[in-house]
C-alpha cells in the first residue's frame, strides 16, 4: 500500500490578488483533502521555504494570481528546491503571464489575437503623452481596451470607447504597473476554455461563456449572480471544436503545462481572438475553470487529485 | 496512480446546447431583497486584503492599538467574571442591558457633562448597533438623513440598508457649518423631502479629524430644534482629546432633540462589543423593543466584565494612556506629512484617529490605491465616505495603530506614491472623475 501523496499549496502573496488567490486555494485544498489527500496551504512569505524545505511535500501546487506566482518566480524557488510542481514551469510561465509577450508569440504561430500597442509609462514622457495616444487612436480606432501587461481580475482594466476617456484609462492602468498593454476591443462572444492534462496529454474542457451586463469586471466575476455563465457555451459543433483547438494550441505554443485557461472571443465570423492565458486560473466558487470541469462531469475533487498525481 | 479519471458524463441540470438561460452561480438571486442588490464586489476591499502583512504600513484600518491594556489584570478580572457571577454572564440579559453597567455609564459620560437617567440608557452590540436600531425606528426608504461631508462610512452602510437618502453638508476645521445645515434643510423642506436625522461625529470626526466647535454646538441644535430634525451625536472618540478636558456633548444641551451615542471600543476594546444609546424616554422604549427584535439582549458575559473593569480597574487612567499614545502618533503623522507630501493639505486633529488628506489637483485617491498597495502603504479613498461616490480626491490616513516609525515610513512612501501619480496625471493631463458608489472601507479586522 502506497501513502497518499502530500499537497503543498501556495496562496496569497503580496499581489493585488490576493484575495481571490487565497479563495482560489482554499478551494483546492479544500476539494484535495476530500479526495483524500494530506493538504498545507502556505502564503508567499519568510516561512515559505523553511516549511517547504522542513515537509518536503511530493507537489507544490501554486495558486498564487499576479506577480511572483503566475510570472514563474515562485515556481521557479519551489524547483530550486528540488520539489514537484502541479502546472507550468518558471521559464514558460514568465511568457505566458507577460500578455503582450504571449500575444506576440502566438500571432507569430498564426493564432489570431486583437491589434495591440505596449506602451511603457516611460515612453509617454519621451514622446509626449497626446501624440502617442492619438497614434494609437488613428491606427487601432476605437473602442479599445487598456489593461496593465500583466494583471488579472481585471484589475486596472478600461473599456474606451471615445478618446477623451483614454488619458484616465492610462492613469488607472500605471497605477497598477509601469506597462500598458492598449489593444483594439473586438465583438463576439466571450469564452474561456480551460485545458487540463492528466498524464495522457493536453484535453479542452467545454469552453464556459460569459454575458455579463456591462465589462466582465471585478464585480462581474466576484458577485455571484451579477453573470450569467452557460457552461458549455452555446456554440455550434465547429465553433467548440475551433475555440478549443485555438486553447490547445496556447497551450502547446507556450509550453504550458497540467492546466491553463485562455480567454477568447468568438467573433461572429468565426474567427476566434486570443485575449489573454492564465497559468494560475482563478479556482474560487464563481471561477472558470472548475465551472468547465463541472460540465464535462468531473467531481473537482477527482480532477484535482488526477492532476496532482499526474504531477508527481 | 494510474487510476483512471473519467468524467461522469454532463453535470445535472447542464442545458446541453441552445439553452435559453445559463446559470447564475446563486440559486437565490429571484429572491433578495430589493436592497440587497446595490450591494457590490469591490476590486478597492480586495486590495486592502495585503494591508494585515507586515510589509505594508496600514494607515487604512480603524483597529485601535491595544497593546497598552493590562492583559494579567484583564484575564484575571475575565475569570472572576465567570467564577463569581457565571450563571448571569451566561445568560439571557434584560433587552436594555444590565442595569449596573448603565449607572456606570452614566458616570463615563458626566465627563462630557451629560446628565442622564441609568433609564435613559440603552445598551448596544458596539455604537454600530445603535446606529442600526436609531435608523430601523425613524427612517422609511427614500426618507432623508442629513450628514457631515464626508462622513463614516459605518453610518452610511447603515443608511443605504435602510434605503436613506444621505444628503451631505459641508464642514470645516470647525465641524459642521451651521450656516450649511439651515441651507440644505430649508431646501429639502422645499423640495417637500422627509429629513428625519442629522448624523454628526462632533469630536475628532471620522474620517475629517475635526471637531464642532463649542461655539457652534447651540447653534446647530437651534437650526435642527427649528427643523424639527433629530440629532444623532456618534460620539465614540469624545474621550480621546489630546488637549485639555472632554469637550462636553451636544446631549449636556438638549435631552430632548439628540440621541446620544457613546462606545467603550476606542476608550477601551472593541472586542467586548459594547456601546449605548440615550434617548429620550418614548424613544428609549422602541429602541428597546427593536433591539429585542434584533438581538433579544447585548452579551452579559461583555457586559459584566465590563462593568466589572469599570469597578475595579482604573479606566481613567487606561484612557489617559490611550490618549498620549495617540497625540504621539498624531503627531508622527503630521511631521511626516509636512515632510513628505508638499502639495497636499490636511486636518489637524487634537484628538481621535484620523487625518483627512486633500491631494493634489486632479489626482484620485482610489485610482493611485493599487500604486499606494504596491509600494507597501494602504490609506482609505476618500470616496468610501460619500453616499454619492464622490470625494476621490482625499484620502483618510488612520494613525491609530502602527507605531510612530512605521508612520513616518508609511507616510514617506505616500509621498512617494502621490509624488508618481502626480507626475503621471499631469503626463495625461487627466483629472479625477467620478465613482459609482461602492462598500469601498476596509472590513473591521484590519489594522
Ligand atoms: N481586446 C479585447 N476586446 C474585447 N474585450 C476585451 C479585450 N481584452 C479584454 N477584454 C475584456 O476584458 C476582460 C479582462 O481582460 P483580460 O485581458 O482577460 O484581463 P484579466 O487578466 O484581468 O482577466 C476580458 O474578460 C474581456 O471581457
Ligand atoms: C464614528 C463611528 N461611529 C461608530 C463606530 C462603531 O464603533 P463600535 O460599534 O465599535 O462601537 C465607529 C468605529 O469605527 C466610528 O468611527
Ligand atoms: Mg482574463
Amino acid at each position: 500500500m502506497t501513502t497518499s501523496p502530500r499537497v503543498a499549496v501556495l496562496a496569497g502573496g503580496l499581489t493585488h490578488e490576493r484575495d481571490v488567490s487565497l479563495r482560489s486555494g482554499r478551494r483546492v485544498a479544500e476539494a484535495l483533502r476530500t479526495s483524500g489527500l494530506e493538504v498545507s496551504v502556505h502564503d508567499i512569505d519568510a516561512d515559505l521555504i523553511p516549511a517547504l524545505v522542513a515537509l518536503r511535500p511530493d507537489v507544490v501546487w501554486p495558486i498564487v494570481h499576479g506577480p511572483t506566482g503566475e510570472d514563474g518566480a515562485v515556481s521557479h524557488v519551489v524547483e530550486l528546491l528540488g520539489l514537484r510542481l502541479v502546472g507550468s514551469g518558471p521559464h514558460e510561465a514568465r511568457v505566458a503571464w507577460n500578455k503582450p509577450v504571449a500575444k506576440a508569440v502566438l500571432e507569430r504561430a498564426g493564432v489570431h489575437t486583437p491589434a495591440y500597442a505596449t506602451l511603457p509609462h516611460t515612453l509617454f514622457r519621451e514622446l509626449g503623452a497626446t501624440s502617442v495616444l492619438d497614434a494609437i487612436v488613428a491606427r487601432l480606432g476605437l473602442p479599445l481596451v487598456v489593461k496593465p501587461s500583466r494583471g488579472g481580475s481585471a484589475l486596472g482594466v478600461s473599456w474606451v470607447t471615445t478618446a477623451d476617456e483614454l488619458p484616465r484609462a492610462m492613469v488607472e492602468c500605471f497605477a497598477y504597473g509601469d506597462i500598458a498593454l492598449v489593444e483594439r476591443a473586438v465583438t463576439g462572444t466571450e469564452v474561456a476554455v480551460s485545458v487540463v492534462d492528466l498524464g495522457d496529454g493536453p484535453l479542452a474542457l467545454p469552453a464556459v461563456e460569459i454575458v455579463t451586463d456591462g465589462p466582465y469586471d471585478y464585480d462581474a466575476r466576484y458577485n455571484a449572480g451579477r453573470t450569467e455563465y452557460f457552461a458549455p457555451a452555446r456554440l455550434t459543433p465547429d465553433e467548440a471544436a475551433a475555440v478549443a483547438g485555438v486553447a490547445l494550441r496556447v497551450h502547446h505554443e507556450l509550453g504550458l503545462s497540467r492546466l491553463s485557461r485562455s480567454d477568447l472571443i468568438l467573433r461572429p465570423d468565426g474567427v476566434v481572438e486570443f485575449i489573454e492565458v492564465n497559468v494560475a486560473p482563478g479556482m474560487t466558487e464563481t471561477s472558470l475553470l472548475p465551472q468547465a470541469a463541472e460540465a464535462a462531469g468531473y467531481e473537482l475533487p477527482a480532477l484535482y487529485r488526477a492532476l496532482v498525481e499526474a504531477s508527481l | 496512480m494510474s487510476e483512471q479519471i473519467v468524467p461522469h458524463g454532463p453535470a445535472a441540470g447542464t442545458p446541453s446546447s441552445g439553452a435559453a438561460a445559463g446559470t447564475r452561480l446563486d440559486r437565490w438571486l429571484g429572491s433578495y431583497a430589493q436592497r440587497t442588490h446595490g450591494m457590490r464586489a469591490s476590486e478597492i476591499r480586495a486590495l486592502f486584503a495585503v494591508a494585515n502583512r507586515p510589509e505594508v504600513v496600514s494607515l487604512a484600518g480603524g483597529m485601535p492599538f491595544l497593546d497598552g491594556l493590562p492583559l494579567d489584570t484583564l484575564s484575571e478580572l475575565a475569570a472572576r467574571v465567570v467564577t463569581e457571577r457565571g450563571l448571569q454572564a451566561l445568560q439571557y440579559g434584560s433587552g436594555q442591558g444590565d442595569e449596573r453597567l448603565r449607572e456606570q455609564i452614566l458616570e463615563v459620560m458626566r465627563l462630557q457633562a451629560i446628565d442622564a437617567h441609568p433609564d435613559d440608557v440603552v445598551v448596544t452590540t458596539g455604537s454600530q448597533q445603535a446606529l442600526d436600531l436609531v435608523t430601523r425606528v425613524f427612517v422609511d426608504p427614500g426618507d432623508v438623513v442629513v450628514a457631515e461631508a464626508p462622513s463614516y462610512v459605518g453610518a452610511l452602510g447603515v443608511f443605504r440598508a435602510y434605503e436613506a437618502e444621505v444628503v451631505h453638508v459641508p464642514l470645516d476645521e470647525h465641524g459642521l457649518v451651521p450656516e450649511a445645515l439651515d441651507e440644505t434643510l430649508t431646501a429639502l423642506a422645499a423640495a417637500g423631502r422627509r429629513v428625519k436625522l442629522i448624523y454628526t461625529i462632533p469630536n475628532f470626526h471620522n474620517p475629517a479629524g475635526v471637531s464642532l466647535s463649542l461655539e457652534r454646538r447651540p447653534r446647530v441644535l437651534e437650526i435642527a430644534a427649528r427643523h424639527g430634525v433629530l440629532v444623532v451625536e456618534d460620539d465614540p472618540y469624545g474621550l480621546l482629546g489630546f488637549e485639555g478636558e472632554p469637550r462636553p456633548a451636544m446631549r449636556s444641551l438638549d435631552d430632548e432633540g439628540v440621541l446620544y451615542l457613546g462606545s467603550f471600543s476606542k476608550t477601551f476594546a472593541p472586542g467586548y462589543r459594547v456601546g449605548w444609546v440615550v434617548a429620550p424616554h418614548a424613544v428609549r422604549e422602541k429602541l428597546v423593543l427593536a433591539s429585542e427584535s434584533a438581538i433579544l439582549c447585548p452579551s452579559s458575559a461583555s457586559q459584566i466584565a465590563i462593568s466589572t473593569y469599570l469597578a475595579t480597574c482604573d479606566w481613567r487612567g487606561q484612557v489617559k494612556s490611550y490618549r498620549e499614545m495617540y497625540r504621539e502618533r498624531r503627531d508622527a503623522t503630521l511631521d511626516a506629512l509636512a515632510e513628505h507630501l508638499p502639495d497636499s493639505t490636511w486636518t489637524v486633529p487634537d484628538g481621535g484617529f484620523y487625518t483627512w488628506v486633500r491631494l493634489p489637483d486632479g489626482l484620485d485617491a482610489k485610482d493611485m490605491l493599487p500604486r499606494a498597495v504596491t509600494a507597501r502603504v494602504a490609506y482609505v479613498p476618500g470616496t468610501a465616505f460619500y453616499f454619492d461616490g464622490s470625494g476621490a480626491d482625499h484620502l483618510r490616513l488612520s494613525f491609530c495603530y502602527p507605531t510612530p516609525e512605521r508612520i513616518r515610513e508609511g507616510v514617506r512612501r505616500l509621498g512617494a506614491v502621490v509624488a508618481a501619480e502626480r507626475e503621471l496625471v499631469e503626463l495625461f493631463g487627466a483629472g479625477s472623475g467620478p465613482h459609482a458608489d461602492r462598500v469601498e472601507s476596509p472590513g473591521p479586522d484590519l489594522v
